[in-house]
């Protein structure tokens, strides 16, 4: 298993940037790639806790699986919606390709 | 520069009393605070929108309810800054990000609605760090704002434009967003009250999400019972917010006249170093304070309050790249035009979001993804546990908590704005409170170096908000009647 303390490498940042969608400028891959090793040294001091048995906690409530009741009820206005999106066609949401013109 | 305007001498309550009776009116309530905010907005910037207009209308509606009888709720009249990551239909919400541009949200935040019912007037949106990721207000795409008791300072962050627009008098009341301090830091910085409720006691549903587990809204206010009454208004069940717990709204105000006699005040003998020599000093005032008014003071430990920070910048981040994901240019305000999809989502992001946002969604993505789940997020979570079940512990010693809630007063523009590490440190004293789901808040008391504000931080098992608030109370009152020596 990986541990915290573990190097983070300029490839893990831009493999990590493109998964969140981000694109970065090598200036800012080194920016990045200093700052988040910083704060993974810091983080670092729990790897020494002994953390056999703990139950993880995902939230602070005892609330599982929340549902409503399977009712028609109030919806949001559709055409207010697609007012506030980018583009909008033909009632619903306008994007590019999803492939590439290039492929 | 100061911006201290004389509209921070009242009360939401007594205005509330006052429009309700028809002592005064609602107009003249709003006009105050509107000339406030003419007179000093300039030098402070707490708002990212001014609705002048639109408060003045519903004033008026309130003062015509009035003349006829009715009777407009509790926070008749009273003026109310909203945290511009809350959702006010046909009006802007930006959450001071550029990727938001001009999107109006076709719907209202719970927390706006039960507001508005209630005879409450919103002035503005205020300013925050972008999508409440800071604590400082400097990580703004429409610039800083700036502290209204030295315009040198932040006023704390994320939520400095709400905590700004209450201590300069613009707004009585305001609602902030709370994830790791982020009304409690301000306010403290800022000289208001502060409060993070318990999670679930007000529904997000409307709150635009950074960390769904641990966010919470919440008041700031000039006094504790004037946070009491904002509280009571937003609080109870709402259907629509899945992590609303089933509770009616918290019964507050009833309860602040009662005193501390006898309530138990845990001092935390293993919390974290870092508090400056002027904060600590008030802390320990605040535990006389409460002892010379009955309290017990008692020793207790928390001894995975330390590792909260940690787990805090490895939880939140990853709920944070998680909820951010869905800001991609199809749904919601710009998009950066590009000839496919992922093409146009990384122009669209890449263009849209600031430096400390990409931070932590690359450090959250990174907590997540595969072969360093286990490492970081999931340890964190088991950290998280930890740290609940010591609160636990101590509670069953001790009825509230009380610590620092800044670990130093206002500092200066710039000062930490390069270093995330240093920044992320101001919020030691406030992040374990938000891992566990328990209430906490700060109480003005009395200043510190540069006659600057000073906060205390009180905390309390989760539902114990009332008990909270009335040691809050005594604490309030012994700051007005002996003063709080400086």
């Amino acid at each position: 298993m990986s541990s915290v303390s573990q190097r983070i490498t300029p490839d893990d940042v831009s493999k990590v940037a493109t998964l969140a969608r981000l694109t970065l400028t090598n200036d800012e891959l080194a920016t990045a790639t200093t700052e988040l090793a910083a704060m993974l040294d810091h983080f670092a001091e729990i790897d020494a806790l002994d953390l056999d048995g703990v139950e993880p906690m995902s939230n602070p409530t005892h609330l599982v699986n929340v549902m409503r009741d399977d009712v028609v009820g109030a919806m949001l206005d559709r055409d207010e919606v697609l007012a506030a999106a980018p583009l909008a066609e033909d009632d619903r949401f306008r994007v590019p390709p999803i492939l590439g013109l290039d492929d | 520069m100061t911006h201290i305007n004389d509209t921070t001498t009242l009360t939401a309550a007594g205005i509330a009393a006052s429009v309700r009776s028809g002592e005064t009116t609602a107009v003249a309530s709003v006009q105050r605070h509107l000339d406030a905010i003419a007179a000093s907005e300039a030098d402070v910037h707490a708002f990212n929108l001014v609705l002048a207009d639109d408060a003045l209308s519903r004033a008026a509606e309130i003062d015509a309810a009035v003349a006829e009888g009715q009777d407009p709720g509790p926070l008749a009249g009273v003026t109310v800054a909203l945290k511009d990551n809350m959702c006010t239909r046909g009006i802007p919400t930006t959450c001071s990000s550029k990727i938001l541009g001009d999107w109006r949200p076709p719907y209202d935040a719970t927390v706006v609605t039960l507001l508005r019912d209630a005879g409450a007037v919103v002035v503005g949106k205020t300013n925050l760090d972008e999508f409440a990721m800071g604590s400082s207000t400097e990580n703004s795409a429409f610039g800083p704002t700036r502290n209204p008791h030295d315009t040198t300072r932040v006023p704390g962050g994320s939520s400095g434009g709400s905590a700004a627009a209450v201590a300069a008098g613009f707004a009585s009341v305001s609602l902030g967003s709370d994830t790791g301090g982020s009304i409690r830091q301000p306010a403290a910085l800022c000289g208001t009250v502060g409060v993070k409720p318990t999670y679930g006691a007000v529904s997000r549903l409307g709150l635009i999400a950074f960390g769904s587990s641990l966010d919470q809204i919440g008041p700031f206010a000039h006094t504790v019972d004037d946070a009491a009454l904002v509280l009571e208004a937003i609080s109870g069940h709402d259907p629509g917010d899945s992590t609303s717990i089933e509770q009616p709204p918290l019964d507050l105000r009833s309860t602040l006249a009662q005193g501390v006699e006898g309530l138990r005040v845990g001092r935390i003998t293993d919390l974290p170093a870092g508090a400056s020599p002027d904060v600590q000093g008030r802390v320990d005032e605040a535990f006389d304070a409460l002892a010379a008014a009955g309290a017990t003071i008692v020793d207790v430990e928390v001894p995975a309050f330390g590792y909260g920070l940690t787990a805090y910048y490895l939880i939140a981040p990853a709920e944070a790249s998680s909820n951010l994901a869905r800001f991609d240019g199809v749904r919601f305000g710009t998009r950066v035009s590009a000839p496919d999809t992922n093409q146009m989502y990384m122009a669209t992001r890449t263009e849209g979001f600031g430096a400390e946002v990409k931070r932590r969604i690359m450090l959250g993505t990174y907590a997540l993804s595969a072969g360093y789940y286990d490492a970081y997020y999931g340890r964190a979570q088991k950290i998280r546990r930890l740290i609940a079940n010591d609160f636990a512990a101590a509670y069953a010693q001790a009825d509230v908590l009380l610590t620092p809630a800044s670990p130093t007063v206002a500092f200066e523009l710039g000062d930490k704005s390069s270093d995330p590490l240093a920044m992320y440190l101001c919020d030691t004293y406030t992040i374990p409170s938000n891992l566990a789901g328990d209430p906490a808040m700060s109480v003005p008391f009395g200043t510190g170096d540069g006659g600057l504000p000073i906060g205390v931080q009180l905390l309390a098992p989760a539902l114990a908000d009332a008990t909270m608030f009335r040691a809050a109370a005594a604490l309030e009152r012994h700051a007005a009647q002996n003063g709080v020596s400086s």
